[in-house]
């Protein structure tokens, strides 16, 4: 993974001493809120219900063991012993004291890490394919352009100020873990005639209204992308909308100019940049960059393992557990574990400082090293061995994170509603947890397949249930929580906005109302290996919609 | 309200002319775009101005053939949020070679400071921020990753040197 060097070393260290003089400012009163809080957003600092929340960056997903172990030092000694992975692949902690944030923002710096720009109206978090480096079917690792890009835009001193916050995915596999077309930018890494190069969408997004990313470029050598971006970031930060803050990300201007005209301005304003406007990144910096993300030395290994099938046989839960939470690696003998931070009954996305550490240890000792967070609110151990994972597993399940369901109807993504958040309408873990009770059996979910739920407080989606296979999305109607459902979401590479299907049902109507859906999914599959939205589109949603507000 | 430029702060000898205010007989002075062009291309009489003052909204690219003779753009942010100025002072300097005065006014704030810098501004009226404080500003990083107009060096390339 990424190391700093002296110079990404000292900028971090500078951002911590800066942000402690903001925030000396801000507690004198020499500073007040409304020009602090732009400030104290670019940091990650957001005033929430009960308190300050502190958004940490974890760039594209990765962390190290000393970084994870930082995090749960964190989540003891400044949180109350846990911390929430978000679907950004960030971590935020809800109980901060603001005075302590600089502090904690020094600690970060010494593992490499900070809150730079994890808010705010700037470019965020550049997020990726959870399994780069590790799966079958990209065409190279993405992380070493995520590390790119996540330098070009720290402190872009063009781009702190946009009309609205700004967010990157990159994948380079043909199947799209990393949700590129409801992103502002989603860069897909193409190989062409032995040349590496970007196919660019732009103005995807989910919140009040959703927009499936246009097709802007099918093909930007990488020697260009920076300078691409360039221009798709100074035509968005010139004519996006700044009157009215609900249309004012890109995607609006997108579909108000109309696909055509906004690509002929971004192609102009590409094409009119100067030679002394490039970027023009040296070709030594973009190997030193990729040189970070040389695979480990994995040497293949049979690809039945003796070690492994033994275990299955001897305990059906690890079995089941092997046949959801692991992945195809690169190599033979390795495998991709999901390390699920949705058992039942626990709010989606948390950890504990302990299950931090244990999953720090899992990474060192039979992981080489390697953990991400995948933007569905799991970890990740990119690279183990299959004769390892009767122990990883047998740690895990000891710590509460055992749960065999990686992309089944419990792994949900849920953002964290009226519990926490401000904007919420609607409170989202509750409605969540009810729903994953009635799927509690393991059985009965594996019978159950694929199926995606996401869940929103609010139309601001942080839940993203737009695109899940079955999106819940809550609203307030005069002081009482309705839940609506969403039908036919999906964030992959046939990505695709869901559709409400009819009126919002109470809380507690809601559990049985997903059950009568995937009932009614299970009657009219071809067989269990047609998933749920495939069901779904071959189906049609007249007839689910029945199956939804049949008389319970 | 201070006006720093070049490492002092310096009296504000320029005064903004709204549009439809009177023209002053004498002393330096600043207008809107939109009336510029208007007294360059003769639609009204008077003076030309010192220099211009440029909204948001604004296109460098139409100021482009006044800029030899233009000794002074003000880049006006109406609330410090709106960052649409720094796009208008890079397009300034780095497409368009403007060497004039680059000057910040309006919702002008210490924080902003650093990157207005680096984007080409070379003269700011802030709020309320002083000579040290602006120093001070422009001191808190000693490295940018990006190339810009002023400021350090991009890193790459002194990684690339180094």
């Amino acid at each position: 993974m990424y190391r700093y060097d002296q110079f990404d070393a000292r900028i971090v260290r500078e951002r911590v001493a800066q942000f402690r003089g903001q925030v000396a400012r801000r507690l004198s009163g020499e500073l007040p809120e409304d020009e602090f809080k732009p400030l104290r957003l670019q940091n990650g600092v957001y005033l929430q219900l009960h308190a300050y929340m502190l958004r940490i960056a974890i760039p594209y997903g990765q962390l190290s063991p000393v970084q994870l172990r930082c995090l749960a030092e964190i989540a003891r000694d400044y949180d109350r012993g846990f911390g929430h992975f978000t679907t950004r692949q960030n971590i935020q902690f809800n109980w901060v004291a603001l005075k302590d944030i600089p502090d904690v923002l020094e600690k970060l710096a010494e593992v490499e890490m900070h809150a730079i720009q994890t808010s705010g109206n700037c470019i965020r978090n550049t997020t990726t394919d959870h399994f780069a480096g590790a799966a079958q079917d990209e065409v190279l690792d993405p992380r070493a352009w995520c590390e790119i890009i996540r330098q070009w835009s720290t402190f872009h001193p063009e781009f702190a100020f946009l009309p609205r916050k700004f967010k990157i995915a990159v994948t380079a596999a043909e199947h799209d873990r990393a949700a590129i077309r409801v992103h502002d930018v989603g860069l897909h890494i193409r190989q062409k005639d032995g040349q590496v190069g970007f196919e660019v969408h732009v103005g995807g997004g989910q919140g009040r209204t959703p927009h499936i990313a246009a097709l802007v470029n099918p093909f930007v050598p990488e020697a260009q992308i920076l300078d691409y971006l360039e221009a798709i970031m100074r035509v968005y930060n010139r004519y996006g909308r700044r009157d009215n803050k609900y249309k004012a990300r890109i995607k609006i201007l997108v579909s108000e100019l109309g696909e055509a005209e906004y690509i002929r301005q971004v192609e102009e304003e590409f094409a009119a940049q100067r030679p002394g406007e490039k970027i023009d990144l040296p070709a030594s910096e973009v190997a030193r960059i990729h040189a970070y993300f040389a695979p480990p030395d994995l040497a293949p290994q049979p690809v039945v393992s003796k070690t492994l099938e033994a275990a299955k046989a001897a305990d059906p839960a690890f079995a089941r557990w092997t046949r959801a939470n692991l992945h195809p690696h690169k190599v033979a003998g390795f495998a991709t574990v999901t390390v699920s931070l949705k058992p039942i009954g626990a709010a989606p996305g948390d950890a504990t400082d302990t299950q931090m550490e244990i999953v720090a240890d899992l990474a060192e000792k039979y992981g080489y090293g390697d953990i991400r967070v995948s933007h569905a609110q799991n970890l990740i151990l990119p690279h183990v061995a299959l004769d390892d994972l009767p122990a990883v597993y047998a740690a895990l399940d000891a710590a509460g994170l055992g749960a065999a369901n990686e992309s089944r109807i419990t792994d949900m993504i849920v953002c964290p509603g009226l519990d926490y958040c401000n904007l919420a309408n609607a409170r989202s873990i509750p409605v969540a947890l009810a729903v994953q009770k009635v799927f509690a059996d393991p059985a009965y979910e594996e019978d159950i397949g694929k199926l995606h739920i996401n869940v929103s407080g609010c139309i601001n989606a942080c839940g993203h249930h737009h695109v899940g296979h079955i999106g819940i999305l809550g609203v307030d109607k005069k002081g009482e929580e309705f839940y609506q459902i969403l039908l036919g979401g999906r964030a992959d590479e046939k990505a695709a906005l869901g559709e409400i299907v009819g009126p919002g049902l109470k809380a507690d109507a809601v559990p049985a109302a997903i059950h009568r859906v995937v009932e009614f999914y299970r009657a009219e599959r071809t067989s269990p290996a047609e998933k749920f939205i495939d069901t779904l589109e071959r189906l049609g949603h007249q007839r689910f919609q029945e199956a939804l507000y049949a008389a319970g | 309200m201070p006006l720093v430029k070049g490492g002092a702060e310096i009296a504000n000898d320029c005064t903004f002319v709204p549009d439809g205010g009177a023209l002053p007989d004498s002393g330096r002075f600043s207008v809107s775009f939109g009336r510029y062009l208007g007294l360059k291309q003769g639609r009204e009489n008077g003076p030309l101005p010192d220099g211009i003052r440029l909204a948001p909204a604004d296109d460098p690219a139409q100021l482009e053939p006044f800029l030899p003779e233009i000794a002074l753009i003000e880049v006006d942010f109406p609330r410090y949020t709106d960052g649409r100025g720094f796009s208008q002072a890079q397009l300034l300097r780095r497409r368009y070679g403007y060497c004039g005065e680059i000057r910040a006014v309006g919702h002008v704030l210490r924080d902003q400071i650093f990157y207005m810098h680096r984007s080409g501004i070379d003269a700011y009226e802030t709020r309320r921020a002083g000579l040290p404080e602006v120093l001070e500003a422009l001191a808190e990083f000693t490295e940018a990753y990006q190339p810009a107009v002023s400021g350090p060096a991009a890193i790459f390339r002194k990684r690339d040197g180094a």
